[in-house]
C-alpha cells in the first residue's frame, strides 16, 4: 500500500510543455529577486538571510513533526503547529519557576535555567502529543483514511480552545533573553546575534534527531515501521510504541521550537500555531515529505524564501508565494527536493 | 391507495428515503413553525437556515469530490470565494471603479450559474495539473489552493476592493412574488419583487428550491455511468483505468462539478450578504464543511446533508448563543458573581464560554469520529462495501 502510493507519485507523468512554463515562471520569479536583491545592496541581504535562516530553522523544527509522523502514519497531524505554540504556552507559565523573569538582562548565567525551561517544555509537549495519538489517532487506525484527519482537525482546534481559555485572546508578550547585538562579518556585513544563536540550538536538536534515528535501535523500529507495518510487526517491533514514539519525538521538537519562537519574536498567541503549521508542513513537503534531512532543508529554504518575498516584495504576497511553492513542487517534483532518495523516517 | 402504501411500506426500511422525508418536511414547514413559536419574530432564524443552505450546497458538492470520487480537497472555499466574487464583480458597481469604467448589472438568475461557471473552470484548471496526484498530494495542492485564492482576492486591489472588498451587490429580484401572513402581512401579490433583509423567507424559499435543484443533479449523476466510474476510481484506480475508466477525466469532473456547486453557493452567498470580504473564506470554512461531510457520512447525498444541518446548527446557532444563555441561567440562579469580570484573570461567565467554542467544537469533531468514524447516515452501498472487506481480510491476511 505504500509502496504503491510512492510509486504512482514518482511516476507522475508531466508534459514537457508543462515542465517549461514551470520552469520559466521560476526563473522570472529568480530574476525579479536577484534584481532587486543588487540594487539594495550587500548589507540588507545579509540581514534579510540571517532573519530568515532563523525563522527556517524554527519552521525546520516544526516542520520534523509533520514528516515523521506522515512518514509513519500517513498522517497530516494537524494538531502539530497548536503542539508548537502549546509549548510557547506551557514555557511561558513555567518561566518563573526556573528563576527566568522577564526584564532579567541576557547574560551566560541564563544558559543553565534555560536549558532546564527546554527539556520541561519539550517533555511536556512530547506527552501531550503522545496522548493526544493515544485518544485520536490510534483507535481510528482502521477507520476509514478521513476519519483521523477530521479528528486531527478536532485536536488542532481543541488546543487552540484550552489556549485560548487559559490566556485569552491577545497577543502575549515573551521576555527576550537573547543577546540583541550585532555581529559583524567584515565589509560592514552584519548578523544578528539573536538569529544565529537560534539557528545554532535548531540544529543541535536537528543533529541529535539524526543521530537518533540512524543509530539508535528505536530509530530502526521507526525506518522499518515506516517502510512496511505488518513486516515490522512480524519482525517483533511493537508497532504502537514506535508510533508512540515518533510522536513523542515530533513533538518535543515543536516544543523546543515553540521556546525559540517565543525567545526570537517576543510574542505569542494562541493561533499563531495553526497558519506556522501549514507553513512548516509547507515546508516539510518541499523537502520531500517522509525525509528527514529533507524536512531541515525545506525548513531553511521556506524561511529564506519568505524573508526574501518580506524583504524584497511586499509581506502581503509572502504566504501566496509559499503556497504557491508548495504547488509547484508537487505539479512539478512531486516527491521533493531530496524525494529521489527512498522515503525515511 | 394501496400503491401507497406499497410504495411507503417498501421505502420505510431505507434510511436515505426517510431522511430525504424527514428534510423535505422540515424544510417544508420550518418557517410556519418558527414564526409561530416566536411569535412572528422568527425572521431572524428563518434567514439563518437560508444561511444554513449556503453550508448545505457546498456539503453536497463535496460530497461529489471527497466521497463520490475519494479525492480529498482541503481547499473548498477557494470556490466558494471564486463564485462569490465573481458575483460581486457582474452584479454591483465594482466595474465602474475599475479601470474599465463601466459596471455591470447582471440579473441574478444569470449571474448565478456566471459564478458556477467560473468555479468550474477555475477547479478543472486547478485540477488538470494536479489531478494525477494521488491521495495526500492531492489534499496538499488543494489547501495551497485554498490558502492562495483570498490572499489573492485580498491583494488584488482596486479589482476586487481589497481588504474592504466590494459592499452593496445587487439583490435577486421577481417579476411578483405573494406575501402573506407568514411575514406579518396581508396575503397580497407583490409585483416587481425585490429580496431584501426585510423579506428573509423568500430567500429561504428560493434556498430550498436551490438544493432540491442541485440534490436531483447531483443524485441522477451518482446513479449514472459516470457516478459509477467514480465509485471505481474511488475504490481502486489502477483497477479502474484497467477496466477502461479514463480516470483522469473523470476525477477532474468530480472535482469541476464540485468547484461548480460551491461557486453556485458563493453566488448565493454574496446576493444573500450583499457584500463579499476575503476574509469568510478561509481554511475554517474548508475545514468546516468537510467535517460536514465525513460527519454526516461520506458518499452519502443526505448524510452530508444531515451533517451540514446538524453541524450548521452547532457552530453557528448553539455556540454563538450559549454566552447569553448561560450568564441568563447564571443570574437566574442568583449567582451573579459568576457573570462579573474579576481583576485576577476571570473574565466573566459568557466570555469565558465564548471562549471555549473552539475547545467545544473540537471536542465534538474528535467525539463523533470516534463514536461514528462512518458519520451519522452512512453510504449503504459503502457499507456492504466495508463489511465485505472486513470479512475477507483475515483469508488475505
Amino acid at each position: 500500500m505504500v509502496q504503491r502510493l510512492r510509486g504512482s507519485v514518482l511516476t507522475s507523468p508531466t508534459s514537457s510543455a508543462v515542465n517549461l512554463v514551470g520552469l520559466l515562471v521560476v526563473a522570472i520569479a529568480v530574476v525579479a529577486a536577484l534584481q532587486r536583491i543588487y540594487q539594495s545592496g550587500p548589507t540588507y541581504f545579509f540581514q534579510t538571510l540571517g532573519f530568515g535562516m532563523a525563522q527556517g530553522a524554527i519552521f525546520a523544527l516544526v516542520a520534523l513533526g509533520y514528516t515523521m509522523v506522515y512518514g509513519i502514519i500517513e498522517l497530516i497531524n494537524f494538531a502539530h503547529g497548536d503542539v508548537f505554540t502549546l509549548g510557547a504556552f506551557f514555557s511561558l507559565a513555567v518561566m518563573p519557576l526556573f528563576g527566568l523573569t522577564a526584564g532579567k538582562a541576557p547574560s551566560t548565567a541564563l544558559i543553565l535555567p534555560l536549558i532546564g525551561l527546554f527539556v520541561v517544555t519539550m517533555l511536556f509537549c512530547a506527552l501531550v502529543n503522545v496522548a493526544i495519538e493515544r485518544v485520536a489517532y490510534r483507535p481510528l487506525r482502521h477507520a476509514p483514511r478521513l476519519a483521523p484527519l477530521i479528528t486531527a482537525i478536532g485536536m488542532s482546534a481543541f488546543l487552540e480552545g484550552v489556549m485560548f481559555i487559559w490566556r485569552g485572546p491577545y497577543n502575549l508578550a515573551y521576555p527576550d533573553f537573547l543577546p540583541e547585538q550585532q555581529i559583524s562579518l567584515g565589509g560592514g556585513v552584519t548578523i544578528a546575534a539573536k538569529a544565529v544563536m537560534v539557528i545554532v540550538i535548531a540544529i543541535v536538536l536537528m543533529i541529535g534527531l539524526t543521530l537518533f534515528v540512524g543509530r539508535s535501535k528505536l530509530g530502526k523500529a521507526m525506518r522499518a515501521t515506516a517502510q512496511d507495518r505488518d513486516a515490522a510487526q512480524l519482525m517483533g517491533i511493537d508497532i504502537n510504541r514506535t508510533i508512540s514514539a515518533t510522536f513523542f519525538i515530533g513533538a518535543a521538537l515543536a516544543g523546543a521550537g515553540g521556546i525559540i519562537y517565543g525567545l526570537y519574536y517576543n510574542s505569542v498567541a494562541a493561533f499563531d500555531g495553526f497558519q506556522y503549521g501549514l507553513i512548516a508542513f509547507t515546508a516539510a513537503v518541499f523537502g520531500g515529505i517522509g525525509n528527514i534531512p529533507g524536512a531541515a532543508l525545506g525548513g531553511f529554504a521556506i524561511g529564506i524564501i519568505a524573508a526574501i518575498s518580506d524583504g524584497y516584495f511586499s509581506v502581503s504576497w509572502t504566504q501566496i508565494m509559499i503556497f504557491g511553492i508548495l504547488i509547484f513542487v508537487l505539479v512539478f517534483r512531486p516527491t521533493g527536493l531530496l524525494g529521489m532518495r527512498v522515503p525515511e523516517k | 391507495m394501496s400503491r401507497v402504501r406499497d410504495f411507503v411500506r417498501s421505502n420505510s426500511r431505507n434510511p436515505n428515503a426517510v431522511a430525504y422525508t424527514i428534510m423535505g418536511l422540515a424544510a417544508l414547514f420550518y418557517p410556519a413553525v418558527v414564526q409561530f413559536a416566536t411569535g412572528g419574530n422568527g425572521d431572524y432564524l428563518v434567514g439563518l437556515a437560508a444561511d444554513g443552505g449556503i453550508y448545505m450546497l457546498m456539503a453536497i458538492g463535496l460530497n461529489v469530490v471527497v466521497g463520490f470520487a475519494g479525492l480529498l480537497d482541503l481547499g473548498y472555499a477557494a470556490f466558494f470565494a471564486i463564485g462569490s466574487y465573481t458575483y460581486a464583480i457582474v452584479a454591483s458597481n465594482h466595474l465602474g471603479v475599475t479601470p474599465i469604467g463601466h459596471s455591470l448589472h447582471i440579473p441574478f438568475w444569470i449571474a448565478l450559474f456566471i459564478g458556477m461557471i467560473v468555479a468550474a473552470t477555475a477547479g478543472a484548471l486547478l485540477g488538470a495539473p494536479t489531478l494525477r496526484l494521488r491521495g495526500d498530494y492531492l489534499a496538499i495542492v488543494t489547501l495551497g489552493f485554498g490558502e492562495i485564492v483570498p490572499r489573492v482576492f485580498r491583494n488584488a486591489g482596486v479589482w476586487t476592493g481589497g481588504v474592504p472588498g466590494i459592499s452593496a451587490l445587487d439583490v435577486p429580484t421577481l417579476p411578483g412574488w405573494f406575501q402573506g401572513p407568514w411575514i406579518g402581512q396581508d396575503f397580497a401579490y407583490v409585483p416587481d419583487f425585490r429580496f431584501t433583509s426585510a423579506n428573509l423567507t423568500a430567500y429561504y424559499v428560493l434556498m430550498v428550491i436551490l438544493i432540491a435543484f442541485v440534490v436531483v443533479l447531483v443524485h441522477n449523476l451518482y446513479n449514472s455511468r459516470l457516478g459509477r466510474a467514480w465509485m471505481a476510481v474511488r475504490e481502486d484506480e489502477t483497477a479502474a483505468a484497467a477496466s477502461g475508466v479514463n480516470t483522469v477525466s473523470v476525477k477532474l469532473l468530480a472535482f469541476s462539478i464540485g468547484a461548480a456547486t460551491s461557486g453556485f453557493a458563493g453566488a448565493f452567498y454574496g446576493a444573500k450578504l450583499s457584500y463579499v470580504s476575503s476574509d469568510n473564506f478561509g481554511f475554517d470554512v474548508s475545514v468546516t464543511v468537510l467535517a460536514m461531510v465525513v460527519l454526516g457520512g461520506m458518499g452519502n447525498i443526505p448524510g452530508a446533508m444531515i451533517g451540514a444541518a446538524v453541524l450548521y446548527f452547532v457552530l453557528f446557532w448553539l455556540l454563538p448563543n450559549a454566552p447569553t444563555q448561560v450568564e441568563s441561567l447564571a443570574s437566574s440562579l442568583g449567582m451573579n458573581w459568576l457573570t462579573q469580570s474579576t481583576p485576577n484573570g476571570w473574565p466573566g461567565i459568557a466570555e469565558e464560554v465564548s471562549r471555549s467554542k473552539y475547545l467545544i467544537f473540537g471536542l465534538i469533531l474528535v467525539g463523533i469520529m470516534l463514536l461514528r468514524p462512518q458519520g451519522l447516515l452512512p453510504s449503504q452501498i459503502r457499507k456492504q462495501e466495508l463489511k465485505h472487506t472486513a470479512d475477507l481480510a483475515p483469508a488475505v491476511k
